[in-house]
């Protein structure tokens, strides 16, 4: 993890009509670090990513990639600038195998779409970069199976790898081990400790384990706002975190 | 993978187009004097086919579906029309060009206007857009009106004097027609399996991620409408040198119905199957319009049917028989249904709806 901050967010909200669902965020994340984003559910944690991939623009604030401020660009726009995403529900292609699933994703940041003017060459690259990431994620087993037929948690995975091959400097993974069973999420969280060399992680997950045992630094979300943000140890001795996650925070709210 | 299909697909594809190129040879035995009238029957059928194809390409591949593409088959036909010097033949090498032209900018101009529609909205401003070429068309003294316009000499293909093809000369014509069927399924068969192929195909299944991957989904299917559409036109030049006129009713939204219901007949995404559909739909139309004047209720009722038992169609049924299915798990059987499963789930999942 180095000190450079490549993606970040100042006063960023957005509200849906009367609701405010992400309320003046201010938040950053360093080049080649974990950054996890906890909370209980409607906290506002899958908007802001929603946010930072540009499928949703903002009500107010700004985004900023590498300090040049991003907000109001299409998602595709954003993901031609290098922030890759991965959807909470599994979102691949079902009718294609694994491997074109990942060449499809490879190939508009490598070129070649129109193939057959373009030179092999080009093709070779797509699917070099498309086995690449099968390696990486342990899928290259499952290279030729169309994608309806692998178990769900191979589909996750899938998606994850199909995020790599666009060769993104930034990824936001939106909760990808979710609905997985234990012995997957543990594949799956060795796969993300894995990549931190070379990619920047912006992750949402339940799972309270992976989290801590990933993540570089934490930022806390509730009803919008950021409650607390830091290094993973401070973040696992706050109060005030802890207070959210057994409820006490909510008492206090009612009181 | 996707477009590939169980070899038996292409064994019966290449017994029926040898059975229809071979028509010259048993047309008269079987049908006597009216071998002639049969021959013009199978002509228009390879023309709609190729109308139909087009149409597969939109609705089957990429997902959208239009109830305007009469514009485009209207449209080959007035060009060709309009086109042609009253007192001697246009030369083909000039008017197909000019008519895949006419229709490319009018297509691209169209498409841009209705491509960032979608589902219902892009029903009806495909369906605006052809009404209003009919409308202008039908009142329009240059285009003569609801009459039309008539084509007083098919257009020649020669190479200097020498004549290539007779196109005047039914069986010539003929061919040719199953030539341009045959070009135009083998584009859209390498069309399918291309890359860009298969950037349609991710659009058709979930355009929301094609997106987030970066894609400009717009200008991809703006190529396929434009593509679609002078496919369209070809087809429609074809049909006006067939009938030897060109009509608003080529224009009207029902003859976009009517090639909706060969899609819907012969099977959605897999390009051979609107082959199938125009020529059953042909078929049924002449029994039925023999049979009854009410043969529209027949149709009806067999598109209702065709819907009810046969959801993909002629090609469902080829490339899967339900008793086929049932033996799956024998040896050797399980790869080719595997095929026939992948290249039948052309349902797309459903989209990611916002949390």
């Amino acid at each position: 993890m180095s000190n450079e901050i490549v993606l970040a967010t100042q006063g960023l909200t957005r509200r849906f009509g009367g609701l405010v669902a992400v309320n003046d965020v201010d938040f950053d994340v360093k080049s080649n670090e974990i950054h996890a984003i906890l909370g209980p559910n409607g906290a506002g944690k899958s908007t802001l990513i929603n946010l930072l991939s540009g499928e949703i623009p903002p009500s107010e604030g700004k985004v900023l990639y590498k300090d040049r401020p991003i907000q109001g660009k299409s998602a595709r726009q954003i993901a031609r600038m290098g922030i890759g995403r991965s959807h909470q529900k599994t979102n691949i292609f079902p009718r294609l195998n694994c491997l074109q699933n990942c060449e499809l994703a490879a190939r508009i940041h490598m070129g070649g779409v129109f193939g057959s003017w373009r030179s092999r060459h080009t093709a070779r690259q797509v699917s070099e970069r498309a086995q690449e990431v099968l390696d990486t994620c342990q899928l290259n087993h499952r290279a030729y199976t169309t994608a309806s037929d692998m178990s769900y948690g191979e589909q996750r995975q899938l998606q994850i790898a199909m995020v790599l091959a666009t060769a993104p400097s930034v990824m936001l993974l939106d909760e990808p081990m979710a609905g997985m069973g234990r012995e997957e999420t543990v594949q799956v969280t060795e796969l993300l400790a894995s990549l931190t060399d070379r990619y920047t992680l912006v992750l949402i997950e339940h799972d309270m384990d992976s989290v801590f045992r990933l993540a570089d630094r934490i930022t806390v979300m509730v009803d919008g706002c950021v409650l607390e943000s830091g290094p993973t140890e401070q973040i696992r001795s706050s109060e005030k975190v802890r207070d959210v996650y057994l409820g006490r925070h909510d008492e206090g709210a009612t009181a | 993978m996707l477009h590939r299909y169980p070899k038996r697909v292409a064994y019966i594809m290449l017994v029926l187009t040898a059975l229809v190129a071979a028509f010259p040879l048993w047309g008269e035995a079987v049908f006597g004097n009216q071998a002639n009238f049969m021959l013009e029957k199978l002509t228009l059928m390879l023309i709609l086919a190729l109308f139909a194809m087009s149409l597969d390409l939109l609705v089957g591949i990429v997902g959208l579906v239009s109830l305007g593409h009469a514009l485009f088959f209207g449209l080959g036909a007035y060009t060709l029309a309009l086109a042609s010097p009253d007192f001697s033949p246009a030369s083909m090498w000039w008017m197909l060009p000019l008519v895949m032209g006419v229709s490319a900018c009018v297509g691209l101009i169209v498409g841009v206007l209705v491509i960032r529609t979608k589902g219902i909205f892009f029903i009806m401003t495909t369906l605006a857009f052809g009404q209003m070429l009919y409308y202008f068309i039908s009142t329009s003294p240059l285009a003569g009106g609801t009459d039309g316009v008539f084509i007083m000499f098919r257009p020649s293909l020669t190479i200097g004097e020498t004549s290539l093809v007779n196109l005047d000369n039914p069986y010539s014509f003929f061919y040719f027609c199953l030539g341009m069927l045959l070009i135009g399924f083998l584009f859209l068969r390498w069309l399918t399996r291309s890359y860009f192929g298969q950037v349609l195909d991710g659009i058709h299944d979930n355009e929301h991620r094609m997106q987030a991957l970066g894609y400009a989904t717009s200008g991809y299917k703006l190529v396929a409408f434009v593509i679609a559409g002078v496919m369209a036109a070809i087809a429609g030049m074809l049909a006006a040198m067939q009938y030897g006129f060109a009509n608003p009713a080529q224009l009207g939204w029902h003859t976009s119905g009517e090639v909706l219901m060969m899609l819907i007949l012969g099977g959605m995404g897999t390009i051979f199957g609107p082959i199938l559909g125009a020529f059953a739909y042909e078929i049924l139309l002449y029994i039925y319009e023999h049979a009854t004047t009410h043969w529209p209720i027949l149709m009806g009722l067999t598109i209702i049917i065709a819907v009810l038992v046969l959801p993909r169609g002629i090609a469902g049924l080829i490339i899967a028989p339900p008793w086929r299915s049932k033996r799956q798990t024998e040896p050797g059987t399980a790869s080719e249904h595997g095929k026939a499963q992948v290249a039948l789930s052309a349902k797309p999942t459903p989209q990611r709806k916002e949390s």
